[in-house]
């Protein structure tokens, strides 16, 4: 059955069908794709996973296709930190080997030189899986061997369309940990103009492996960011994550984390800071699938202007998934009295010896708080932002990689220069 | 010196305060002493600028500047410390962080220069060693799992590392054992001299065995209602407020 399809929906379909001969790899996968695509859209608030993210604003528009660009954006590049680590550059979707450094101790591909869709993404179930599926082009694709600490390497997307274009990229990355490996991937996305970025990520950590993923999304303010990742953790791995939000105009960071094995570790941290009328959404499906794993949320989000926040996370429990230790902790500061704070945690447990839990607070700055401090000589607005930070302490703190913490740390730092007084 | 005059205030449109006047030279310690409700705390919040207080007549000046029209932190660079009754937890505020920021902020106001992490941790050690506290004072969250005597020391840090001109000390002395209150004393005594003055806000006459003040007022229903020497709070410990109320009355 097709639904009747907006023009941007369709526009997507149309751009396949012509793109489909020159596509890479695996046309039967994209022609699947294509089809759950034709009988769903956009998926609309009426759907229960998309109830609290609107993306009519996508529907009207009909992207254009990104442009191999053989250029880039200085600009862009120089605002991507300066770490002594390898590093990973995508402009406009497309990898670009000569703004690329690749480590020698792990192999790296692009998705456009070696295209192979990963078996953890579930595009008959997420139309955005489906729309990159059918429309990806390139990618990164790291692979660790087993027991090498690669270290650190950034994997930095940017996005600099043509003036008065709106473009959209649907990057396929996959990232692979042998036993025994480690891997901090510090991943940024930024741009310029008016864009959808649509990556899809598959992570797979075999056991006794270490995945640290700290990701700023710093998008365009005028740009959607909207990605999936699935993360499949074996015995004794640990995908530990942090994802900030800070841009876009619209943006959702949707992760299934899939503990395979036993003693599996999910750490799913997250910060939005918004403003205006920005919206982001941070989606989780964590699974527990195996005995004595644990998994790890704690949400922070600061809203100002009249910003919207959205948290969902489900912690499934597998029968045979005893001892599992899930927590789970969403927390909103609300800075103005327009900004809203949507909540939805669910927890759905087959298994009868299990520790879960999960919590909510929703507040504003703490009036005794913020008079201690103007009372010492802080002004008003510099003591707002202390607590802000003070707030989000308790979340940035879990980011064990410490130059990525500080990426992140200097990213909050500007995000609040940029506010209005 | 600060000086109060006439002034009335209300919180949620009940006057707690009814034309109080007060005047503490420069160089001297004051006490208020009254009983609960007589608008003690209400006056230290006025002066320091809370929000929520309305202030429907009278004058406060700090050294000819109207201080009820400068925003608290303003007040702050201009000398006023306040010591609260019931510190403010800061989770996630580094104590370290908090007073360099504070006095930082305090300078800059004032025009002077800031003070590096370096200076200021120097400045910083010195005092924490001259009023006994432990060094990780500093390390630690502002008054995060401090003990009642820990939280009311750290007021007394932030006021050696301040340097105010003028301290209002809030019952500073409530719920302190005799050890904390000594060292509250002595940090109050140790900034005495011909630059620096306070009010020291109190319910009982002990604190004022340590701090001994130049004059005592005494507030009830809002106002002064008699002001002495410091044996006016011997004498008060001795026979109460409800003779020199009536007497008042």
């Amino acid at each position: 059955m097709n639904a009747i399809l907006s023009a941007g929906a369709q526009a997507f379909l149309t751009r396949y069908e012509g793109l489909r001969a020159q596509l890479p790899g695996d046309l039967a996968a994209r022609d699947a794709a294509a089809e759950a695509w034709r009988a769903t859209g956009l998926p609309s608030i009426r759907d229960e996973a998309w109830k609290y993210t609107n993306l009519r604003p996508l529907g009207d528009v009909a992207f254009q296709q990104s442009l191999s660009p053989l250029g880039y954006n200085a600009d862009l590049l120089a605002r991507l930190p300066q770490l002594d680590a390898p590093r990973l550059v995508l402009v406009d979707g497309h990898f670009r080997a000569d703004l690329s450094t690749i480590p020698a101790n792990i192999t790296v591909t692009s998705f456009a030189a070696a295209p192979e869709f990963g078996r953890q993404a579930r595009p008959a179930e997420d139309p955005l899986v489906a729309l990159n599926t059918m429309l990806a082009e390139d990618g990164i694709n790291i692979t660790v061997p087993a027991n090498i600490d690669a270290g650190l390497i950034v994997l930095a997307s940017l996005a600099s369309p043509p003036a008065g274009h709106m473009i959209a990229f649907h990057p396929r990355h996959r990232i692979t940990l042998e036993p025994g490996a480690r891997l901090t991937v510090l991943e940024i996305s930024i741009g310029n103009g008016a864009y959808l970025h649509n990556p899809v990520t598959e992570v797979k950590i075999a056991d006794h492996a270490t995945l640290i993923h700290a990701r700023l999304q710093d998008e365009s303010l005028t740009a959607f960011h909207l990605g999936t990742l699935y993360a499949d953790i074996a015995a004794h791995g640990i995908y530990d994550s942090f994802s900030l939000a800070l841009g876009a105009r619209l943006s959702r960071q949707e992760i299934h984390a899939n503990l395979v094995g036993p003693h599996a570790n999910a750490h799913l941290n997250a910060a939005q800071l918004l403003t205006g009328n920005q919206h982001a959404d941070f989606t989780t499906i964590v699974s527990h699938n195996a005995p004595n794993g644990a998994s790890r949320q704690t949400v922070k989000n600061v809203l100002a202007g009249k910003s919207r926040g959205v948290f969902q996370g489900k912690i499934h429990v597998a029968r045979g998934a005893q001892k599992t230790d899930g927590y789970q902790m969403n927390q909103a500061l609300l800075l103005s009295p327009d900004a809203e704070i949507d909540c939805k945690p669910q927890l759905e447990i087959y298994a009868d010896d299990v520790k879960c839990s999960h919590g909510a607070t929703i507040g504003e700055l703490d009036t005794d708080q913020l008079f201690y401090l103007r009372s010492r000589g802080v002004p008003e607005a510099q003591a707002r932002a202390m607590l802000v930070r003070a707030f989000l302490t308790e979340a940035i703190d879990t980011i064990s990689n410490e130059p990525a913490r500080a990426v992140l740390e200097s990213a909050i730092e500007s995000w609040w220069q940029r506010q209005p007084a | 010196m600060l000086q109060i005059t006439n002034l009335s205030a209300t919180i949620d449109g009940k006057s707690i305060l009814n034309g109080i006047s007060l005047s503490v030279p420069t160089g001297e310690i004051h006490a208020i002493m009254g009983p609960n409700g007589s608008g003690k705390s209400t006056l230290s919040y006025v002066l320091s600028g809370r929000d929520g207080y309305e202030v429907t007549g009278g004058t406060a000046t700090f050294n000819g500047q109207d201080l009820l029209g400068m925003e608290p932190e303003a007040r702050a660079a201009a000398g006023l410390f306040l010591a609260f009754q019931y510190p403010v937890e800061l989770p996630g505020v580094n104590n370290a962080n908090f007073l360099r920021t504070a006095l930082n902020a305090q300078r800059r106001l004032r025009g002077e220069a800031e003070l590096d992490a370096i200076q200021f941790l120097k400045l910083a050690r010195a005092e924490i060693k001259k009023l006994s506290m432990a060094d990780d004072m500093l390390k630690r969250n502002v008054n995060v799992g401090f003990s009642g005597g820990e939280k009311k020391r750290n007021e007394v840090l932030q006021m050696a590392i301040l340097r105010p001109k003028f301290a209002l000390l809030d019952e500073t002395d409530s719920g302190l054992d005799i050890d904390a209150l000594k060292i509250v004393a002595d940090g109050v005594n140790a900034l005495r001299g011909p630059d620096f003055s306070a009010l020291v806000i109190t319910h009982y006459q002990r604190l004022l065995d340590h701090i001994v003040p130049d004059r005592v007022h005494v507030l009830a229903g809002g106002k002064v209602i008699r002001s002495g020497g410091a044996e006016l709070a011997q004498e008060l410990e001795a026979n109460g407020y409800a003779g020199i109320i009536a007497e008042a009355a």
